[in-house]
């Protein structure tokens, strides 16, 4: 493995303002249903910490509410990040909390799709496809050690 | 002997470097003790200490002379004579120059220092010694923290009491000090050296003398420090606050002009420095020294300062707050910034200090130029250009500023720069007649730019006339000449058309303006009375005709309550005249006609907003609402008018929702609002004479509720007048025969009331809720009968017998004697007059000795076998027990008694309470229904009413009688609910239960919490089986998570965890309200916080539950299950969790 940082100086931008939902204000019908959408989705991971720093993805810009896409009537769900460097090896570990969290907050008929932004990763088709490989997915959460650098960058997610 | 001893023993304890230091501090002070209480000579002390004194052992000598120096200290209220102290200062003087005893030196000498001169002080050629030993033995910056704190002390004391001795030291002064405080960081220590370069220049005040020529060396020790910045936290050790220490530094550079130049230049060039404190410092720093320096001196800075004030005004300025929802009345309404606010305020002390050098500098200065020039470019808001706009912000404030700095200084900018307006737009003072003779501005001719500089100008200047005692002056002239073209501006922009329809800031513009005119004090006349007029006409057109521009027609409205508060307020007569005659007397026209447009609820709210502005007005527009009031309901009654009826309904709710809670605030109109009441009396006796008037419900509703709210805000002899009205009308004009009524036999369902006597009725049972306990009500026993014979179907009829009993007097001798109707009475007749009823399907009894005669509370057991009769009679007691629940009466107990028979009356054996019930019980058929509604009486008990029983009417309340009912009634509803075995009976005493805990005060269920939590889950249950219970269920929910986050409840809830748990997931997924289920699911997080041996087993329940919920309809729900999932699996390790 490396040692040091990978990427020392990360660029922070400013948190979005977290706006009030319209809907919220005129609590009308008992029985209107909200679809799970974009911001919920993005509610959900911008809060997770970055592996390395102690910003959270939404900050350093590695994911943004654009960047996900959601399809409540099938049940689908894509979120595309980007990595602060190219040659991030830390890419496979965000897009692990992404898929872990998802995952925890979803309901079970979704299928979540996580993506390396195209030409932001050098390798981005095995990293694409380590993150959707159901097994190694598996295979991972079986290493306490994995398991537990996961748990801590979701952590103030919950909060 | 013994008193050497014990000296001996207290000197070696301090002495001893061993001893720990709190028997070091009590030696210390039992010496002190010895010599205030003569019980010891100073000089057998020091004979005493001789040997550590002389000691040649550092520490020892230290400590001795320390000791002999604190000893000082503590005796400072004792009286020395002047040879004591002398030779004290020789001594402590002398041993400056032991660095290894300089703390004892400097504790000693600040002892002696700072004696009063009543208990012998030091003379100044001591002091002299003291400081000259000072300067000559210690090197400040080489001792620790603690020592150059004392030093610090002691040159303060030195030049506060002994100034004099110490200026001759001059030179050898001013660079000890210098050389003192030079390179100090402490901030304790730098408060005190800041102290001293004021004291310095306190002593040295000579501008030219010894100070100026160590002027720039202080200002190079000084200089470093500002702006003041701690990189470390406030707070820990230091007890000193930044802004304290910064005020120090800038009482130190203020203290003498010597600084000035030097000072000044640091502060303009920090003043563009990016770090905000540094720029407030400046700000403050500059009017300080501005104050203190004079105006010769900052005249030659004027120039520079204003134009880095310029920007700095021009840069911090936010964007202004032009919107309606606040009007403040004086000028342009900016977002509080700091720093903006520190450089008007240095502006403005430039501009008093030296008014014509600043003033030609606004006036001269060329971006304000710039503006004035280009002022008819700036046609409308949203075409200025950003930069542009701030500066048209930025120079609107100095320039309001500047208004309301002083007379002069509003002279000359009136004089200049509005005349320069004026003619770049064409009206020169010459030619303003032919405008003030009908000349209207076209409205394209008008613009954002200038009329924005007007409203500052001018609402600097109205400020300027508020404060200011001499009022007169050239801007007076000058606004008089142009207030009929500034009225002309101001309102042309408000000038609406088909094709045209101005923006919202406009609108602002227009209204303001005109507000700020109409709002100049007439005393001193610059607006004249013509033109405060012609802004009301104005205003008042808009009113009426432009309502559908809600923006204008709201902010027009709002715009005459300032106006009309502002002249009551200061009594202008003259204006108040004005006021009243275009503005009140025109809306009450307004109230009358029915042929303009504006819509009836405007004029009410015109009405209403116009009322309010004082009592005055309050009055006439009361009067003209009462006439508007009984000429609709004539309308009503005569011709039947569907729209009079509306009319008088949107009357009566604006009395009273809106002016009479404003008539209760400021008082002094109850002769009006007795008056009023009477009258709507009168118009209901007289509308007997046609045929069923209260048939609107609305009508009726509206009624009730006027009266009801007037006869609460009325005292006890007005309440008597209203009272006895009402009483006469419901004698004279109904067909109850009150009179008879006690002697007849009462007969349930005799009386067919017709609509219009159950109108009265009702109206007289809302006088009677409203009444204060004094109030005297006639004939009251009549009217308990009529009440009750009436309960049918009527609920403010059982409002009002609560209301009696509630506030009706106990027995007691006084009562007795004075013949007056006592509660115990009321009671007697509520509870044991029999009482006839005529059922269609009536049911003989066999053993009555008359067979449909029977108590009320018979009918509540059901005994009439009629359903109807039933729940009335239960609804008129549950009110009846809600009077005397309130007052802490013990009937209530009998009461609740036939509640929870009603409630367990399937049972064969029933309660003993109630007599003759016993035999029937088996035969009856019980309607579940009724007793429902049992249950439900234990709502109207516990929960607060909004309509009666409170406060705004008067009712008797026993402090915490909701907690007294819960502990009596808790034991009674956990015996019935464990014995009861139908399931009916059970269900509706959960119910019952239900209602009572959630209305109790969490801190007494949370004692009982143990007991009640198994109850409390069978009712969520129970309740989630009717849909219609969802709000019980949800209030009964919030009892349990109260009980969940308190403290006090979390030893039961650990003991119940798994039922609670169960009972929690079962409501997860209520579908009939999301409250529900977000509160559980809150709740179940909150119990994942207790002790794991406890919950662990239960984790996997609670996993297998929350994933439905992230799949929930609603938002808010999926976001508490998410957190709640966590919360559970976070209980083991995460890697269990199911993915």
């Amino acid at each position: 493995m490396v040692s040091g940082l990978i990427n020392a100086n990360p660029v922070i931008y400013e948190k979005k303002q977290r706006q009030q939902r319209s809907t919220q204000s005129l609590p009308t019908d008992e029985y209107a249903v909200e679809p799970i959408d974009q911001l919920e989705i993005f509610d959900h991971i911008r809060d997770i910490k970055d592996p390395e720093h102690p910003y959270s993805l939404e900050e350093l810009k590695v994911i943004t509410e654009e960047a996900v896409e959601v399809d409540d009537q099938n049940s689908y769900v894509r979120v595309t990040f980007t990595p602060t460097v190219e040659h991030c090896s830390m890419a496979t570990i965000i897009g692990l909390c992404l898929r872990v969290k998802l995952l925890r907050s979803l309901p079970s008929r979704y299928k979540v799709d996580i993506r390396v932004a195209p030409g932001s990763h050098a390798t981005e088709a095995a990293v694409n496809k380590q993150l959707n490989d159901k097994e190694r997915v598996a295979a991972a959460l079986e290493n306490p050690n994995l398991v537990e650098m996961v748990d801590e960058c979701l952590a103030p997610s919950f909060d | 002997m013994a008193e050497t001893n014990q000296l001996a023993r207290h000197i070696e304890s301090y002495v001893a470097s061993s001893s720990i230091p709190t028997h070091q501090v009590a030696s210390l002070d039992s010496i002190g003790l010895l010599i205030k209480t003569n019980a010891l000579t100073l000089e057998a002390l020091v004979i005493g200490l001789d040997m550590y004194l002389t000691s040649t052992d550092a520490v020892i000598r230290s400590r001795g002379i320390l000791l002999l120096a604190e000893v000082l200290t503590r005796i400072h209220s004792k009286y020395l004579n002047s040879e004591t102290i002398h030779s004290l200062v020789g001594f402590f003087k002398e041993r400056m120059a032991d660095w290894q005893a300089v703390r004892g030196a400097l504790v000693g000498c600040l002892a002696l220092i700072r004696r009063k001169s009543v208990v012998g002080m030091v003379i100044g050629s001591d002091a002299k010694a003291i400081a000259q030993s000072f300067l000559l033995h210690l090197q400040v910056q080489s001792l620790g923290q603690y020592d150059r704190k004392l030093c610090f002390e002691l040159i303060v004391s030195l030049l506060e009491h002994h100034a004099d001795a110490v200026a001759s030291l001059e030179e050898d002064l001013v660079y000890g000090i210098c050389e003192a405080i030079d390179t100090e960081k402490d901030p304790e220590c730098l408060m005190l050296a800041f102290h001293i370069v004021e004291f310095l220049a306190h002593i040295y005040p000579d501008p030219s003398g010894l100070l100026a020529s160590f002027a720039k060396d202080i200002f190079d020790i000084l200089e470093p420090y500002f702006p003041i910045h701690f990189t470390h936290p406030s707070g820990g050790e230091t007890h000193v606050q930044r802004d304290d220490l910064s005020r120090t530094l800038m009482h130190a550079f203020s203290s003498t002009p010597v600084f000035e130049p030097f000072v000044i230049p640091l502060f303009l060039e920090k003043l563009s420095s990016s770090l905000h404190s540094a720029k407030i410092d400046s700000l403050q720093y500059l009017r300080a020294c501005s104050v203190k320096y004079g105006s010769e001196r900052i005249a030659k800075y004027a120039k520079a300062i204003w134009s880095s004030l310029k920007d700095t005004i021009n840069t911090y300025l936010g964007e202004p707050d032009l919107s309606f929802s606040l009007a403040p009345i004086d000028g342009i309404d900016f977002p509080k910034n700091e720093v903006v606010i520190e450089a008007l305020s240095l502006l403005q002390e430039l501009i008093v200090q030296n008014s014509s050098q600043l003033i030609s500098l606004i006036i001269d200065d060329e971006d304000v130029n710039f503006i004035i020039n280009n002022i008819s470019s700036y046609e409308n808001y949203n075409t200025i250009s950003v930069q542009e706009k701030k500066k048209l912000h930025a120079i609107g404030r100095i320039l309001y500023l500047t208004a309301k700095t002083s007379i002069p200084s509003c002279n000359a900018v009136f004089q200049s720069l509005l005349s320069r307006m004026m003619d770049n737009l064409g009206f020169s003072a010459s030619n303003t007649d032919g405008l003030q003779n009908g000349g209207n501005f076209a409205s394209q001719s008008v613009n954002f730019g200038f009329l924005y500089l007007c409203i500052e100008l001018l609402a600097g200047c109205r400020e300027l006339v508020t404060l200011s005692e001499e009022k007169h002056g050239t801007y007076c002239t000058i606004l008089h000449s142009f207030s009929a073209v500034l009225f002309n501006a101001f309102g042309s922009v408000l000038a609406v058309s088909d094709d045209r329809c101005p923006p919202d800031l406009d609108i602002y513009i227009g209204v303001k303006g005109l507000l700020i005119l109409a709002m100049f004090h007439l005393d001193v006349f610059p607006i004249p009375k013509s033109t405060f007029e012609n802004i009301l006409k104005k205003f008042m057109s808009i009113i009426i005709e432009d309502f559908d521009k809600t923006v204008l027609w709201n902010a027009t409205l709002k715009a005459l309550f300032h106006i009309g508060s502002f002249v009551q307020n200061f009594s202008e007569s003259e204006k108040a005249m004005s006021y009243r005659s275009f503005v009140v007397d025109k809306i009450m026209e307004l109230l009358s006609l029915d042929d303009i447009a504006l819509p009836f609820s405007l004029k009410v709210e015109a009405l209403s907003d116009i009322g309010m502005t004082g009592m005055k007005n309050m009055l006439t527009i009361l009067q003209g609402l009462e006439g508007a009031i009984f000429a609709n309901l004539s309308e009503v009654y005569v011709h039947k008018s569907l729209q009079s009826i509306e009319t008088a309904v949107q009357l009566l709710e604006c009395y009273s929702c809106k002016l009479l809670p404003w008539i209760h605030e400021h008082g002094g109109a109850e002769k009006f609002v007795v008056q009023f009441a009477v009258e709507i009396w009168s118009q209901a006796g007289n509308c007997m004479d046609f045929s069923s008037p209260f048939e609107e419900k609305g009508l009726l509703d509206a009624m009730m509720t006027a009266m009801k709210v007037s006869v609460g805000c009325c005292s006890v002899e007005s309440q008597n007048v209203i009272i006895q009205k009402a009483y006469s009308i419901l004698l004279s004009h109904t067909n109850f025969q009150l009179n008879d009524v006690e002697r007849s036999p009462l007969t349930l369902g005799k009386y067919d009331i017709s609509p219009r006597d159950e109108g009265i009725l009702l109206l007289f049972t809302s006088v009677i809720i409203a009444l204060r306990a004094k109030t005297h009500v006639p004939n009251i026993r009549g009217l308990l009968h009529l009440f009750i014979i009436t309960l049918r179907g009527l609920v403010p009829v059982a409002q009002a017998l609560g209301s009696i009993v509630n506030k009706l007097i106990s027995k007691s001798n006084d009562t007795e004697k004075s013949g007056e109707f006592t509660l115990e009475e009321a009671l007697d007749i509520i509870f044991n007059t029999k009482i006839q009823f005529s059922s269609t399907n009536m049911f003989r009894r066999c053993n009555g000795s008359n067979g449909n005669e029977m108590v009320l509370t018979d009918f509540c057991l059901g005994m009439a076998n009629d359903r109807l009769l039933q729940t009335s009679a239960i609804c008129g007691l549950s009110w009846i027990g809600k009077g005397l629940l309130l007052r802490g009466h013990e009937k209530i107990k009998d009461i609740t008694m036939i509640f929870t028979e009603c409630l367990v009356s399937d049972r064969k054996s029933s309660l003993p309470l109630i007599e003759g019930s016993h035999e029937n019980t088996e035969e009856q058929k019980w309607d579940p229904l009724a007793r429902k509604c049992a249950a439900d009486a234990f709502h109207v008990l516990m929960s607060d009413a909004e309509v009666c029983l409170n406060r705004k009417f008067h009712a008797t309340i026993r402090p915490l009688y909701k907690q007294r009912f819960f502990s009596s009634m808790m034991p009674i509803f956990q015996h019935l609910i464990s014995r009861s075995d139908s399931s009916l009976s059970r269900s509706l005493l959960l119910r019952a239960f239900a209602h009572v805990i959630s209305d109790t005060p969490l801190i007494v269920i949370l004692n009982e919490a143990k007991k009640l939590i198994p109850i409390l889950l069978d009712c969520l249950s129970m309740l989630t089986e009717d849909i219609q219970d969802k709000d019980i269920l949800y209030g009964l929910l919030l009892v349990l998570s109260g009980m969940l986050t308190e403290k006090n409840g979390q030893e039961a809830v650990i003991e119940n965890a798994h039922i609670i748990i169960s009972g929690l997931i079962k409501l997860v997924d209520y579908p009939h309200k999301t409250l529900v289920r977000e509160t559980a699911i809150q709740c179940l997080v909150a119990l994942s916080e207790l002790p794991h041996v406890r919950i662990y087993p239960l984790r996997s329940q609670v996993l297998r539950a929350i994933p439905k919920c992230l799949d929930d309809t609603k938002r808010s729900v999926r976001n508490e299950a998410v957190k709640c999932r966590q919360a559970w699996a976070a209980i083991a390790s995460s890697r269990s969790l199911q993915l």
